[in-house]
C-alpha cells in the first residue's frame, strides 16, 4: 500500500457501450471478441439506464452506442433518449442495414446527435462479400439519405484491408460527393477476429503508403470542408499508436453483459478481474485495480520509461503487446525501440503471399475452439526475454 | 453587419456547452471533443451564426478595451484552426 494516496484521476471523456454482440453482418475483422456474448447474457434496459445516469454524473461527455449492431436492441431509442436527457452527446455506430424510415424517425425523436455509418468497401459486391450480407451496400447507401434527411452530421467509416486498399481514392471521392462532414479511413486493427484473419487482411507496405498519400492529399484539398480521420495498421509502423489515448485515461468500454474494460480488446488479457456494472458503480470501475494497472507512466518498463514520447503514445497498446509477445506489460512491439519489433516485420510478410479465405465472424463458437485459435496466434510469435525490460 | 467579414457558426453536429463536472466549457461533436481555452471560450460564446468575425472583434474590443483590429487579427487564426478541425464553419 502506498502511504500517500494519489490525487483523483480526471473523469472519463467517453463511454463506449457495446449494447449487444448480435449483428446481421459477419465482417472477418470485427472488433468483438472471438467468444461473442449471447443475447441471454445482455444487460437489461433498467441496468443500462442506471449506467447512463452514472456516466453523466461521473463526467462522461460522449456516449457511444455500438455493438455488434446496436440497432438489434429494441430499447435503443429509450437508451439514446436517456443519454440525451442527461446532457451527453449521443453517437450511434451502425452498419445501417436496418436503418429504415421508422428507425431514423425514432432515433431523431430520441435526440441522437450523430451517426457513424460503416462501409466494408466502395465496390458494392465486395462490400457485401466482406460483410457476408447480400444487398448491404444498397441499404447503406439509402441510410445516408435518411441521415442527411434528418439533418444529422454524417460520418462514413471505411475499413481498409488488402482487398480494398486500392480503392481509398474512390472512397474519399464518394464521401466528398455525399458531403460527409467526416470520413474515417480506418485500416483494420489486428485484434480478435482481425488477428484471426490477419493473413487474409493485412495490406502490403506499398498498399499502406499509397493510401496514406491519398489521405494526405485529400486532407489538404478538403481542409475546412471534411475532416478525415486516418488509422493505420501497426505492422508497418515504426512507433506505436496512442491506443485509446492511454489505458483507462479517456474511455470506459462496457460489454453487452456489463463487463467494464479500458478498451474492447482488453478481455484477451490474462490475470485481470475486470469489474462489472452489475456489482460496481462506474466511479468504482474508473478507480478499480484493472483500470489503474497500466494507467499513466508508472507501470512502464524501458524503453518507454525514459522515452520522450511516453506521454504521447503511452507505451502503445497493451493488448497488442500481449498478442504478439505474450506479455501485456512490455513496450508495444509496433515500436522500433522494442527488442521484439522484428516480430511485427515477420508477421507483415503474410501480406506478400496470396490471401486465405475469410473466417467470418460467427457466434456460438465453443470456448475450447477459441482457446485453440488464440494459442495458434501466439505460437507464431515466440516469447523472448526483453533485455530492455526493467524488473517489475 | 459588415460586408466581407466571414460569419462563423458551429460545425454541423457540434455542441458548445458548459460541463458542470469539470467546471469548463466544452465543444462536443462527431467522435471528437475540444476543451477550448479561455480566449476561445469568449469567442465561441459570441458565435451565433449571424455575427461576423468583425462584429465579434468589436464586441470583444469594447469588453477588453483593446483595438478591434488587433483582436480580429488574433481571433481569425483561432477560428480558422477550429474550422480546420470541424468545430466551426466560416
Amino acid at each position: 500500500m502506498n502511504a500517500v494516496s494519489p490525487p483523483p484521476f480526471p473523469p472519463p471523456m467517453g463511454l463506449i457501450a457495446e449494447i449487444t454482440h448480435r449483428c446481421p453482418l459477419q465482417c472477418p475483422y470485427c472488433s468483438n471478441p472471438l467468444a461473442l456474448e449471447p443475447a441471454s447474457a445482455e444487460l437489461d434496459t433498467g441496468n443500462w439506464l442506471r449506467v447512463i445516469d452514472e456516466a453523466a454524473a461521473l463526467g462522461v461527455l460522449q456516449f457511444h452506442f455500438t455493438g455488434g449492431e446496436p440497432m438489434a436492441r429494441r430499447d435503443l431509442t429509450t437508451l439514446v433518449q436517456r443519454a440525451a436527457d442527461r446532457g451527453m452527446y449521443t453517437n450511434l455506430i451502425t452498419s445501417g442495414v436496418t436503418l429504415d424510415d421508422r428507425a431514423m424517425a425514432a432515433l431523431t425523436q430520441a435526440g441522437i446527435d450523430h451517426i457513424q455509418l460503416s462501409f466494408q468497401d466502395i465496390d458494392p459486391l465486395e462490400n457485401d462479400r466482406v460483410g457476408n450480407y447480400a444487398g448491404a451496400f444498397v441499404k447503406k447507401r439509402a441510410a445516408i439519405d435518411r441521415i442527411r434527411g434528418a439533418g444529422l452530421p454524417l460520418t462514413l467509416n471505411f475499413v481498409i484491408q488488402r482487398h480494398n486498399a486500392g480503392r481509398v481514392g474512390a472512397m474519399l471521392d464518394f464521401a466528398e460527393a455525399m458531403q460527409a462532414e467526416r470520413v474515417e479511413i480506418a485500416h483494420v486493427q489486428y485484434y480478435g477476429w482481425g488477428l484471426k484473419n490477419r493473413a487474409a487482411l493485412l495490406p502490403t507496405r506499398a498498399q499502406l503508403d499509397a493510401s496514406t498519400d491519398l489521405v494526405e492529399a485529400a486532407r489538404i484539398r478538403l481542409r475546412g470542408k471534411m475532416v478525415i480521420d486516418y488509422v493505420v495498421p501497426d505492422y508497418h509502423a515504426s512507433r506505436p499508436k496512442s491506443c485509446m489515448g492511454g489505458w483507462a485515461q479517456r474511455f470506459i468500454n462496457i460489454s453487452p453483459s456489463g463487463k467494464c474494460l479500458p478498451c474492447h480488446a482488453a478481455e484477451t488479457l490474462p490475470g485481470f478481474d475486470f469489474p462489472t456494472v452489475r456489482t460496481h458503480s462506474l466511479a468504482a470501475v474508473w478507480d478499480s485495480e484493472a483500470f489503474r494497472r497500466y494507467r499513466g507512466t508508472g507501470w512502464m518498463p524501458e524503453p518507454c520509461r525514459s522515452c520522450d514520447r511516453r506521454e504521447l503514445d503511452w507505451g502503445g497498446c497493451r493488448c497488442q503487446a500481449f498478442a504478439i509477445t505474450g506479455d501485456a506489460a512490455v513496450t508495444d512491439p509496433a515500436c522500433e525501440l522494442s527488442a521484439l519489433h522484428y516480430l511485427m516485420g515477420e508477421a507483415a510478410l503474410e501480406s506478400a503471399v496470396p490471401a486465405p479465405a475469410f473466417a467470418y465472424r460467427k457466434p456460438g463458437r465453443p470456448r475450447a475452439a477459441v482457446a485453440l485459435d488464440q494459442a495458434g496466434d501466439k505460437s507464431r510469435a515466440p516469447v523472448l526475454p526483453d533485455p530492455g525490460r526493467a524488473s517489475a | 453587419m459588415q460586408s466581407g467579414s466571414p460569419v462563423p457558426r458551429l460545425g454541423v453536429g457540434m455542441k458548445f456547452r458548459f460541463d458542470a463536472v469539470r467546471g469548463a466549457w466544452v465543444v462536443l461533436g462527431p467522435e471528437r471533443l475540444f476543451l477550448p481555452d479561455d480566449h476561445a471560450v469568449e469567442v465561441l460564446k459570441l458565435v451565433d451564426g449571424s455575427r461576423t468575425v468583425a462584429d465579434i472583434a468589436m464586441l470583444l474590443a469594447a469588453r477588453f478595451d483593446a483595438p478591434a483590429a488587433m483582436i480580429e487579427a488574433d481571433i481569425l487564426p483561432m477560428l480558422n484552426d477550429l474550422a480546420a478541425r470541424g468545430a466551426v464553419r466560416l
